[in-house]
C-alpha cells in the first residue's frame, strides 16, 4: 500500500461542480474518502454518481477542490491524475474491443514494476486469453480486464464504478472478492446499485440525491435503516439479506466498537 | 482485355495515391476527431519540395528520385507536426473552430505555394524508366504506376506493423476505439496526436511526389484536387480504419477509372454516388466503428 502523505483522507471533494453539454450533473458535492476499506457511493440511478467519478479525475468538465492525499489535482489533465496514484475502473468496462486482453493490460501498465504476478493470481482465466480479443470476451470476463487494467500499478485509492452492473450472480460474487481482497492494499470508492455487494464490502457511504451530497455514514448503520434507503435510494433494504459476510460482521462489530468508545 | 486490364493498374495506381492521402486523414479522425482540410497542403508542399529537390540534383536520376520521395514525406511531417502542435492542439473538442482554422490554413497554404512557385503548373521529370511501359496480358501499363503501387503496400505494411508492434501504435489503436478511457490509463494522448499527424503528413507529402510523376506535374492545386477523393475513400473505407482506408482507395478509384471509361466520363459521379450508398446503407463505413 502506498503511504499516505498525511494520516487524514486519501481523498477530499468539496464544493465539486460537473457539467455534461451545458447541463449540470454534480452540484457542490462534497465528501471525503478514508485512506483504508471502501466507500460506497450510493443513489439512484441517474443521480450523478458516474459524473462524480469522472470529474474527479478530469473526464468531464468541472470546477471545486479534489485532493489527493493531501495534494490538489483539480487542476491538472487526466492523464496525470492518474499517474498520481488513481486506478479507475469505468462502468460498462471500456476495453479496448480491438486490443487483445495482453495489450488492454501492457496500456495500462504505467509502473517500472507492474503487479504482474498479482493479476494473474487473482485472474487466471485472462493469461490463458492472453491473445483474445477483448470484445469477444464475456461481460465478466470484459469486467476482470477492466478490474486488472487498475489492480496493475501501485495506487493510492481506486475509483470503481459499478462494476457488478450486468453480470451473472456467480461472477458478482467473484468481483465482490476481488474487491475485498484489493481493499487490504488500496482503499476503493465504489459506486455501486447492488445493494448486498455494499452491505458486503462498504465501511463507509456516501448517498447522493439530485447531485448533491444528502447522507454520509457508516454503510451499515445506512443500508439498515430501512425508511432512509427507502428515502434516498428508492428501494427497501428488507429485500436485501442480512445473511451478513464475514466482512460486513467484522465491519459492523467494528463499527459498534468505535460508537461504544465515542460513548 | 487489355483495356480492362490497363484501367485496372491505373485505377491501382490512382487508389495508391488515394490511400496515401486517405490513411493519415482517417488515423487522424479516428484518434482525435479533427476532420483536417489542411491535408492537401502537405502533400502539395510534398510535391514541390521532391521537384525542387529533383530539379536542383538531376531529375532522372534513381537516386535523385529517392531523395525526392524522403525529401517529400519529411517536409509533410514538419508541416503537419507544426500543424498539430500550433494550431491544432488548442483547438480539441472544438470542432468548428478546427474546420474553419484547417480550411483558413488550406487557403493560405495555396496563397503561399502561388507566391513561391507560381500559379501554372510545373511538369515534372522522372527517371527515364518511368516513361516507358510494362505489357502485362496484352495491354501497356506506364511505369509509374507501378512505383506508386508499391510504394503505397509499402506505407501499409510499415503503418501495419507500427500500429501492431510498438506501444505507440497500441495507444493510437486504443485511442482510435476510445479516447478518453486512453487518458483514463494515465497516458498522455496528446503525443500521439503529434505522432499521427506526423505519419499523416509524410504519408501525404510521400504521395506529392508520386502523384506529380503520376499526373505529370505539381502545381498548387494538387492537394486539394486528390483531398476531396481521399475524404471520400476514408468515409467509405471507415473513419479511423487503415484497412478500411486501403480497400476503399483501390476500390473508389478502380471504379472511376471504369466510369469514366465506359460511361463516358462519370467517374466523378459514381464515386459521389458510392459515397451516398455506403452512408445510405453503411454509414460507418466498410471497416468503421459502430457508432
Amino acid at each position: 500500500m502506498t503511504a499516505t502523505a498525511q494520516a487524514g483522507p486519501i481523498l477530499r471533494i468539496e464544493g465539486l461542480n460537473a457539467h455534461i453539454a451545458g447541463q449540470q450533473v454534480v452540484e457542490d458535492v462534497s465528501f471525503t474518502v478514508p485512506a483504508t476499506g471502501i466507500t460506497a457511493l450510493l443513489g439512484r440511478n441517474g443521480v450523478g454518481k458516474t459524473s462524480t467519478i469522472k470529474a474527479i479525475i478530469g473526464l468531464i468538465d468541472r470546477s471545486g477542490l479534489v485532493e489527493l492525499d493531501g495534494v490538489r489535482v483539480e487542476k491538472e489533465p487526466t492523464y496525470k491524475i492518474i499517474r498520481s496514484g488513481v486506478g479507475y475502473v469505468p462502468e460498462d468496462r471500456e476495453v479496448f474491443s480491438k486490443l487483445t486482453v495482453a495489450e488492454n493490460l501492457r496500456l495500462a501498465e504505467r509502473d517500472a514494476a507492474p503487479r504482474r504476478q498479482l493479476v494473474e493470481e487473482l485472474f487466471p482465466d485472462l493469461l490463458a486469453r492472453s491473445g483474445q480479443m477483448a470484445g469477444t470476451l464475456s461481460g465478466g470476463q470484459q469486467q476482470m480486464v477492466s478490474l486488472a487494467r487498475a489492480l496493475l500499478n501501485t495506487n493510492k485509492i481506486l475509483l470503481v464504478d459499478e462494476p457488478t452492473k450486468g453480470l451473472a450472480p456467480k461472477i458478482v460474487a467473484e468481483v465482490a472478492e476481488t474487491l475485498a481482497e484489493a481493499a487490504k492494499t488500496v482503499p476503493i470508492l465504489l459506486v455501486e446499485q447492488n445493494l448486498q455487494v455494499v452491505r458486503q464490502l462498504a465501511a463507509g457511504a456516501v448517498v447522493l440525491s439530485g447531485g448533491k451530497v444528502v447522507h454520509t455514514g457508516n454503510a451499515l448503520e445506512f443500508l439498515d435503516d430501512d425508511g432512509l434507503t427507502q428515502r434516498l435510494l428508492g428501494v427497501s433494504t428488507e429485500a436485501v439479506s442480512h445473511e451478513a459476510s464475514p466482512h460486513a460482521e467484522a465491519r459492523h462489530a467494528a463499527a459498534s466498537q468505535e460508537k461504544g468508545a465515542a460513548l | 482485355m487489355s483495356t480492362v486490364v490497363l484501367l485496372l493498374f491505373t485505377g491501382l495506381g490512382l487508389g495508391a495515391l488515394y490511400f496515401l492521402v486517405a490513411a493519415g486523414l482517417s488515423l487522424i479522425y479516428g484518434l482525435m476527431g479533427v476532420l483536417n482540410f489542411a491535408h492537401g497542403a502537405f502533400l502539395t508542399l510534398g510535391a514541390f519540395t521532391g521537384w525542387e529537390i529533383a530539379r536542383r540534383t538531376g531529375a532522372d536520376s534513381w537516386w535523385t528520385f529517392l531523395l525526392s520521395l524522403l525529401v517529400g514525406a519529411v517536409a509533410g511531417a514538419v508541416f503537419a507536426a507544426f500543424t498539430e502542435f500550433v494550431l491544432i492542439r488548442r483547438l480539441y473538442r472544438r470542432h468548428i473552430e478546427q474546420v474553419l482554422i484547417t480550411v483558413g490554413l488550406s487557403l493560405a497554404a495555396v496563397a503561399l505555394f502561388d507566391g513561391i512557385w507560381g500559379t501554372d503548373a510545373v511538369f515534372i521529370q522522372g527517371p527515364a524508366w518511368f516513361k516507358e511501359t510494362t505489357e502485362i496480358l496484352g495491354a501497356r501499363i506506364p511505369n509509374d504506376r507501378f512505383i506508386c503501387i508499391i510504394a503505397a503496400v509499402l506505407v501499409l505494411l510499415a503503418l501495419v506493423f507500427f500500429l501492431k508492434n510498438t506501444r505507440y501504435g497500441m495507444i493510437i489503436r486504443a485511442g482510435v476505439e476510445n479516447r478518453s478511457m486512453v487518458t483514463a490509463l494515465g497516458i498522455d494522448v496528446r503525443k500521439a496526436f503529434t505522432l499521427v499527424f506526423t505519419i499523416g503528413g509524410a504519408a501525404a507529402g510521400l504521395g506529392g511526389v508520386l502523384a506529380s510523376h503520376y499526373f505529370g506535374y505539381v502545381s498548387p492545386l494538387l492537394g486539394g484536387s486528390l483531398l476531396i477523393f481521399a475524404f471520400i475513400v476514408t468515409v467509405i473505407g471507415g473513419l479511423g480504419s487503415l484497412t478500411g482506408a486501403a480497400i476503399a482507395a483501390v476500390a473508389v478509384a478502380v471504379l472511376q477509372q471504369f466510369a469514366n471509361f465506359y460511361l463516358g466520363g462519370t467517374g466523378d459521379f459514381v464515386v459521389v454516388l458510392a459515397l451516398a450508398l455506403v452512408l445510405l446503407f453503411r454509414p460507418s463505413g466498410l471497416l468503421g466503428r459502430t457508432s
